[in-house]
């Protein structure tokens, strides 16, 4: 089953459209990347999903059923913009935010205990959120987003302001979510995060889906039959099947060669033809990075 | 529903449980007693401690022949008038009074001279002791003596009584206009302090981002009302605490220091209100005020006065979520506040203008009725008890009023707590206030 399947989702407003026909399909146990530049919609999207506004047409689904206001308890959301009541203490303020999620005031308090014992900082229980320092604040935040045990769970740029030892707390804990059958939508403009991370992405850019997909299709989509060769020695020509993009010179004789085949070739085939006019030290295929396809694309749009 | 409970239990807790609760709570209606005890006493230190000053009294007439008073010495003079001048200027006397020749039928000319500026105070006693020594004159011209004076001066303190009550029980006009004063400012405070209190939680909940987190757990509505209504509970536990408060207070204190100290008090208020006249018979005040209070239908008042206070501060706090989920600062608040604020200083203003000089007329009326203003209105005329249809009317109206204005808020409100760092006018509020869901 899917996690999350929209239709159609459209959000205007006065003078311009936040969110134009966005269908995307979010596979259940998946890392899913949200992905576009600033203002592309992302953030509308995300805030339809969590019914904090509302669509102008389209639907949503969660998990086989119409959205709904049950549902805001199936959801754990980490906004970008993110803040604790600073004068309640990391205690009460775990267990208020977990009782208007719906839990009992019981499990709330159970449950923030044991995430507390988690992240090992038991010590905070009783601090105000306005002494803790920046990256305690952040736990804390975390903590209140998945501990009411969301089957869906959405951050918005989870790992601005991380220091590189939290983020990998962190990082873990959402391997260890998606492991426990969890669903998780990231949305971000760090490529790096969508590489590591993601199974799934869509592209957002001016209020449209651009690209969706799993990473593995996007990048075969994207690849371009480009290989980067190492090599001994200059060679002059290629057949004509093949095209030099460049070449250039590592040390003494050594050189580094860009070459992009036509459709019906392969790379077994362009290897052994290499081999007879060069020495072949490495051979890789140019996968275009996250990061390639996504400027690519939205370069392509404002074209 | 539940989550609009939660709310409201959150921000009832939470300020309750803090310390400036407590000390305000606890201090102000302590404060307030603490001033006027203060001030009076102040007062009759001054009373006491005011030194007898001398006057010398230039006397052309030959007619006016001033008693000494407790605060007044009077010299005569007999010199020409730029010449006392200038000998009195020498002296360390107080004034110099200088009464030229004239009828009796007409006493005009004379002047009071002085090194300072003269109190009012002090113009009005010299001025009241001649004019009672001119009457006597005057009586002796026409004839009359003292004795048929004595039998001519009558004393007449009109009592009005209220024919609606039952009984047509005695009707104690200043007081109530006093009480209706206490009580009408008491609302204008209390709206304006709390209605504050949302907004600064507002923002508060605005700048350090908490909001989006909670308004993907509840509607922005619910969050709004949740904290409205809060607030409000917080608002009348202080208030009843202080009901509580001060009917302990009083009733120990006036057990304590009994009726003696206030009835002087109050003598002493008389004798330096009516200088120079012999000191009317005045029925105990204190005796008069405590049955004044009793008589009162008290619980009728704090019923409507919690009832007020409720209404005005809902319609007001709405408006003042709205503005609090509208900005990013309290500074920027600013400019919105005082369009906010304005009616009900408004109906501050009647208050003293229309409602208490007379609390039937057709202003009354119309103040008490429309919402805006009815919360300080009406309240400043409850001690009147108005008739029951008035305020009927007033009280649905201003639950129209604030259901209108939370309506009006809550569309601000849902859109306003969203954003960040955009420069909001009255346009901008109109436009997140069409905007759909």
């Amino acid at each position: 089953m899917d996690a999350l399947i929209a239709r159609g989702v459209t959000k205007r407003y006065t003078n311009h459209t936040a969110l134009d026909q966005v269908d995307i399909t979010i596979p259940e146990r998946t890392i899913y990347g949200l992905l576009g530049p600033n203002g592309a919609g992302k953030t509308t999207l995300i805030r339809i999903i969590n019914q904090i506004i509302n669509a102008d047409q389209g639907e949503i689904f969660i998990f086989g059923e119409r959205l709904h206001q049950k549902h805001i308890g199936t959801i754990g959301y980490l906004p970008e913009e993110r803040g604790l009541y600073k004068k309640l203490k990391v205690g009460e303020q775990l267990i208020y935010l977990a009782q208007l999620k719906g839990l009992t005031k019981k499990d709330a308090t159970d449950r923030s205990k044991e995430w507390i014992r988690k992240f090992e900082v038991t010590e905070w229980w009783n601090k105000k959120v306005e002494d803790l320092s920046k990256g305690m604040a952040q736990k804390v935040q975390f903590i209140s987003t998945v501990m009411h045990e969301p089957k869906l769970i959405i951050l918005d740029e989870p790992f601005s302001g991380f220091d590189p030892v939290n983020a990998q707390i962190i990082t873990n804990e959402i391997l260890e979510l998606r492991e426990k059958g969890c669903t998780i939508i990231f949305s971000t403009h760090r490529m790096e995060t969508v590489e590591d991370l993601c199974d799934h992405i869509a592209l957002i850019d001016k209020s449209k889906k651009i690209l969706e997909g799993s990473k593995k299709q996007v990048k075969d989509t994207y690849r371009s039959n480009t290989f980067v060769v190492d090599h001994k020695g200059q060679f002059a020509q290629l057949p004509p099947r093949y095209n030099l993009v460049s070449q250039k010179i590592l040390e003494e004789n050594y050189y580094r060669s860009i070459i992009r085949m036509s459709g019906d070739t392969n790379s077994n085939q362009l290897i052994r033809e290499l081999t007879e006019i060069t020495e072949v030290h490495s051979f890789v295929e140019k996968i275009p990075t996250m990061s390639e396809i996504f400027i690519k694309l939205v370069k392509a749009e404002k074209s | 529903m539940n989550k609009v409970w939660l709310i409201f239990k959150r921000e009832f807790l939470n300020r309750v449980q803090k310390k400036s609760f407590l000390i305000a709570t606890i201090l102000i209606p302590m404060i307030f007693p603490a001033i006027i005890a203060v001030m009076l006493y102040i007062f009759q230190q001054q009373e006491q401690g005011a030194t007898r000053v001398t006057v010398e009294v230039l006397d052309e007439s030959g007619k006016i022949a001033l008693e000494n008073t407790d605060r007044y010495e009077f010299v005569p003079v007999s010199m020409p008038l730029e010449q006392a001048q200038k000998s009195f200027k020498e002296t360390d006397h107080f004034a110099l009074l200088y009464i030229p020749p004239f009828e009796l039928s007409r006493p005009q000319g004379m002047q009071l001279f002085t090194k300072e500026n003269v109190s009012v105070r002090r113009e009005d006693e010299i001025a009241g002791i001649v004019e009672e020594r001119i009457r006597v004159l005057k009586m002796t011209a026409y004839n009359i003596n003292k004795e048929t004076l004595d039998k001519l001066k009558t004393d007449v303190s009109i009592k009005s009584f209220n024919l609606n009550d039952d009984a047509g029980k005695e009707s104690h006009t200043r007081l109530l206009s006093g009480l209706g004063f206490v009580l009408g400012i008491l609302i204008y405070i209390f709206v304006l302090v709390y209605g504050m209190q949302i907004m600064l939680g507002v923002i508060e909940e605005k700048t350090s981002k908490i909001v989006e987190v909670i308004v993907s757990s509840v509607r922005p509505f619910q969050l709004m009302l949740g904290k409205i209504l809060g607030i409000a509970a917080v608002g009348l536990t202080q208030f009843a605490i202080w009901v509580v408060l001060v009917s302990v207070l009083s009733t120990v204190t006036l057990r304590i220091f009994g009726f003696e100290s206030d009835q002087q008090a109050m003598e002493q208020i008389a004798k330096v209100n009516t200088p120079g006249t012999e000191q009317i018979i005045m029925a105990n005040p204190v005796m008069e005020a405590t049955e004044f209070i009793s008589e009162l239908p008290v619980l009728y008042i704090i019923f409507n006065f919690a009832f007020y206070f409720l209404g005005g501060y809902l319609l007001y706090g709405a408006l003042f979520a709205a503005v609090g989920a509208a900005v990013d600062s309290q500074q920027e608040a600013q400019q919105f506040n005082l369009p906010i604020m304005l009616p009900l200083i408004i109906g501050y203003f009647a208050l003293f203008m229309f409602i208490l000089p007379d609390p039937h007329s057709t202003a009354s009326f119309w103040f008490s009725i429309i919402p805006f203003t009815s919360p300080v209105a009406m309240v400043g005329r409850l001690a009147y008890e108005p008739p029951l249809w008035q305020l009927i009317l007033s009280q649905l109206s201003l639950i129209a009023g604030f259901i209108f204005t939370t309506w009006v808020a809550a569309r601000i409100y849902r859109v306003g707590i969203l954003m960040h760092g955009s420069k909001v006018n009255y346009k901008v509020l109109v436009k997140w206030f069409m905007m759909k869901g």
